[in-house]
C-alpha cells in the first residue's frame, strides 16, 4: 500500500500540468481520459510512489486535488 | 423642532446627521466648504464616521463600500467634483446601493468659477454617467427646504434602493436663514437592508454587484431598474404652485430661480399680469403631466434657469405647441434680480 | 464522461483538501493561472483564522471579477480600481468586518494607484492582495504598469520601451516607504514552497487587521500563461527568471 493517494476531481481539473510537473516522484502523469470540458485530466500514473507530500494539491491552480496520508501507528501522520 | 440661523450648507450637514447618516466622505471644493466643515465637527463628535477623501472618486467609492455595509452615508461636492463622482453613482444605481449624493453647483463648465449656477440639470437628471439609470433628484429653494430634503433623500433612496441627490446651488448653500430642524429620526425607523455585506453567518453568502456578463441577466436587472423608476414616477412627484388656478402666464423656475421666479410672480400680479408659478422640488421624476395640464389653460409657459436652458427641454416636453414656451436664463454664475425677470414677463404679458 | 469514483482504502487520513471559505464553483481562470494558487491561499487563511463570517471580500474587474462565486463570504464588486476606497467605507460602516481586496496590477497600480497609496498611508485597517502578473489578463493581454522592460504585450509589440513607456512599477517599495502600511511583503506561488511562504504571509496580513494593526498588501507574482503565450510550466519559469529579478522577493515592511 503507498503511503499516499492523491484524488483528482476530474470536473476540475484544467490539464494544465502543474502537478505533474511538481511532484517529486514521477506520481502524476496525464490520463487519456478528457472531461466534459474537454481537458487532458491528470491522474496517477505511478500510484505506488506517492507519498502523501501535498505538493501537487498546493501548487494546483484549481483546487482539484485531495491527498490521504495512510496512519501510521503514531496516528496521522 | 428648534429654530436657528444656519448657513445652507450647514443646515444640509445638520438635516443629514439627523436623518441617521453615519458614514461621510467629501473631498474640499468650494461653495460646499461649510458642509465639509460641519460635518468634520459633529458627526464623529455624534458617533458617525467622517474622512477626507483623496478625490471625489474615491469618497463616492467610499460611499459606494459603507452603503453596502448596510449604513446611511453621504457625499457632497459642487459641479467639477459630481463630474467625478459620476462613475460611482452609476455603479451605486447598477448595485442597488443607496446614498445620498449633494451637489451645490457652481458655474461651468470646466473649472467655471464658484459662483451660484444651474448648468448641472443635465448631468444631474439625464444620467450623467453610463448606463441605463435615474437619479432620484431634489431641488430645494430656501435653507428650510434643504434639511427637508436631504431627510427626504435618505428616505427615498433607502426605500428604492437607488441613490439620490440634494441639487441646490452656491447661493442656497452660503444663504443664511432661519430654519426649523427636523428632529432626529429614530434609527428603528430606517428600512431593514438584508442585502448588506454584515458578514455570512447562518445565511447564504451576500453579494453586491453592478454586472451580469450574461445578456439576458442584464437585461432583467435593467428591467427590474426600470420598473422601480417607473414606481418613483408615480408615487414620489413634488412640486410647488404659485398662483396657477387663473394664471396666463405660467413660470417654471427650480431651486435658487425658482425663489426669485416666487416674488416674480407677486410684482407681476400687483402690475396686474395674471402670473403663476410651478416650481419642480423632484426634477427627476420631473412634473411633466401637471405642466402640460395647466399648459391647455396659458398663453405662454415662461422657463427661467441659472444656464442656457437645460430644464427648460422638459418643460417643452411638457408644453408641446400649447402655448408658447420661451426662455430666460442668466449664465457663469451671474444672478438676475427679481426686475430683470419681471420685464420679462412683462415683454411676454403684453406680448 | 463517468467520474471515476476514487475509492479510499480504510487507514488513510484526508491531509489536503478545499478549503470550507470556497464555494463548490468551478474557477473560471485560465489553465495554470496562478490566481487559482493564491485565491485558494486567501480562502485558506479565512479558515485557519475562523472569520468567513465576518469577511466582506471585494472583487476586482478583469479575470477575479467572479471571486464572489468562489467564495463563501459576503463580497462587493468594485469599479476598476476603487477597491481600497471601496475597502475604506466598508471598514469605516462597520470596523468589525474583515475586509480584504483582491486586485491585479492594472487595477491597484494603474488606475487605482491614488485609491491605494491613500489607504495605505491612513493605515486603513484592511488586508489587500496584490497579483502582480505584469499583464492586462481578462481585456486581452495589454501592457501594465508592472510589464517588464522588453516584455511583448499586445500594446508592446516591439517590447516595452521604458524611454517611452517608462519602467515597471514598484508598487509595494513605494508603499513600503509610508508610515501607514505596517505590513508589505512580495511572494511567489511558483512551486510548493513559495506556495507555503505566501499562505503564511496571507494569514499574516488578516492577522494584522484582527490585531487592528492597520494596513497589509501581500504582493503574489504570478504568470499568464495565456497571454504569456507559454505553457504553465514556462510561466513558472518566468516567474523565477524574469518576475522575480524585475521584483525581489521577501518582506519589505514589517513581517
Amino acid at each position: 500500500m503507498p503511503k499516499g493517494i492523491a484524488v483528482i476531481d476530474m470536473e476540475r481539473c484544467k490539464g494544465c500540468g502543474l502537478c505533474i510537473a511538481a511532484c517529486p516522484f514521477g506520481v502524476l502523469g496525464f490520463s487519456e481520459q478528457y472531461n466534459s470540458s474537454g481537458y487532458n485530466v491528470a491522474c496517477m500514473v505511478q500510484p505506488e510512489k506517492c507519498t502523501g507530500c501535498t505538493i501537487c494539491a498546493q501548487i494546483c491552480p484549481d483546487v482539484a486535488i485531495e491527498v490521504y496520508r495512510k496512519e501510521t501507528a503514531k496516528g496521522a501522520a | 423642532m428648534s429654530r436657528v440661523l444656519m448657513r445652507g450648507n450647514e443646515a444640509i450637514a445638520e438635516a443629514a446627521i439627523r436623518a441617521g447618516c453615519q458614514c461621510y466622505f467629501c473631498y474640499p471644493i468650494t461653495p460646499q466648504g461649510e458642509l465639509v466643515e460641519y460635518m468634520a465637527r459633529e458627526l464623529p463628535a455624534r458617533g458617525g464616521a467622517f474622512l477626507q477623501a483623496e478625490s471625489e472618486t474615491a469618497a463616492i467609492n467610499m460611499v459606494y463600500g459603507a452603503s453596502a455595509a448596510g449604513v446611511r452615508t453621504m457625499t457632497s461636492s459642487s459641479s467639477p467634483g459630481i463630474s467625478l463622482k459620476l462613475e460611482g453613482i452609476s455603479y451605486m444605481a447598477g448595485a442597488r446601493l443607496p446614498g445620498v449624493i449633494v451637489n451645490i453647483m457652481r458655474g461651468g463648465p470646466g473649472l467655471g468659477n464658484i459662483a451660484p449656477a444651474q448648468g448641472d440639470y443635465f448631468q444631474a437628471t439625464k444620467g450623467g454617467g453610463h448606463g441605463d439609470y435615474r437619479l432620484i433628484v431634489l431641488a430645494p429653494s430656501s435653507v428650510q427646504e434643504a434639511a427637508e430634503l436631504v431627510m427626504l433623500a435618505f428616505d427615498l433612496s433607502d426605500r428604492y434602493r437607488t441613490p439620490a441627490m440634494l441639487l441646490a446651488d452656491g447661493m442656497l448653500g452660503q444663504m443664511m436663514e432661519p430654519v426649523e430642524l427636523p428632529d432626529p429620526i429614530d434609527p428603528a425607523t430606517i428600512p431593514g437592508r438584508p442585502w448588506a455585506l454584515t458578514g455570512a453567518v447562518d445565511r447564504a453568502p451576500n453579494v453586491v454587484l453592478s454586472f451580469d456578463l450574461d445578456p439576458q441577466g442584464l437585461k432583467e436587472m435593467n428591467k427590474g431598474l426600470q420598473r422601480t423608476y417607473q414606481e418613483i414616477t408615480e408615487r414620489e412627484l413634488r412640486w410647488e404652485e404659485v398662483d396657477t388656478e387663473d394664471a396666463d402666464l405660467l413660470i417654471v423656475a427650480y431651486g435658487s430661480m425658482g425663489r426669485i421666479a416666487k416674488s416674480v410672480v407677486r410684482s407681476a400680479r400687483e402690475e396686474g399680469i395674471k402670473a403663476g408659478l410651478v416650481r419642480p422640488i423632484t426634477l427627476w421624476p420631473f412634473p411633466y403631466a401637471r405642466i402640460r395640464e395647466l399648459s391647455e389653460r396659458v398663453s405662454t409657459v415662461l422657463t427661467a434657469e441659472l444656464s442656457a436652458g437645460q430644464m427648460w427641454e422638459d418643460v417643452r416636453l411638457a408644453v408641446g405647441d400649447r402655448a408658447a414656451t420661451p426662455f430666460f436664463g442668466e449664465l457663469g454664475g451671474v444672478v438676475p434680480t427679481p426686475r430683470d425677470v419681471l420685464s420679462e414677463v412683462k415683454r411676454y404679458a403684453n406680448g | 464522461m463517468p467520474m471515476v469514483e476514487t475509492r479510499i482504502p480504510e487507514g488513510y487520513t484526508k491531509v489536503f483538501t478545499r478549503p470550507e471559505a470556497l464555494s463548490d464553483a468551478q474557477y473560471t481562470y485560465c489553465p495554470g493561472c496562478h490566481h487559482g494558487v493564491i485565491t485558494r491561499l486567501v480562502a485558506e487563511a479565512l479558515d485557519e483564522l475562523g472569520i468567513r463570517g465576518r469577511t466582506v471580500g471585494i472583487a476586482p474587474v478583469g479575470c477575479a471579477v467572479f471571486l464572489y462565486r468562489f467564495f463563501n463570504c459576503d463580497f462587493v464588486q468594485a469599479a476598476h480600481g476603487r477597491a481600497c476606497a471601496v475597502a475604506t467605507g466598508l471598514k469605516r460602516a462597520n470596523p468589525d468586518l474583515v475586509v480584504f481586496s483582491y486586485q491585479g496590477d492594472g487595477d491597484l497600480g494603474a488606475i487605482g494607484t491614488a485609491e491605494t497609496v491613500h489607504a495605505a498611508n491612513r493605515g486603513e485597517n484592511i488586508t489587500v492582495i496584490f497579483i502582480n502578473n505584469q499583464i492586462y489578463g481578462m481585456t486581452g493581454g495589454e501592457m501594465a504598469p508592472t510589464t517588464l522592460p522588453g516584455q511583448r504585450t499586445v500594446t508592446s509589440p516591439g517590447g516595452r520601451d521604458t524611454r517611452l513607456m517608462g519602467y515597471p512599477l514598484k508598487v509595494s517599495e513605494m508603499l513600503a516607504q509610508l508610515d501607514g502600511p505596517c505590513y508589505i511583503t512580495r511572494q511567489s506561488v511558483h512551486d510548493a514552497r513559495h506556495v507555503g511562504l505566501t499562505r503564511k504571509a496571507i494569514v499574516q496580513a488578516f492577522r494584522n487587521q484582527l490585531e487592528g494593526k492597520g494596513f497589509s498588501l501581500v504582493e503574489v507574482l504570478a504568470a499568464c500563461p495565456t497571454n504569456f503565450k507559454m505553457s504553465p510550466e514556462q510561466g513558472n519559469t518566468w516567474v523565477v527568471e524574469k518576475a522575480m529579478k524585475a521584483f525581489p522577493l521577501g518582506d519589505l515592511k514589517g513581517a
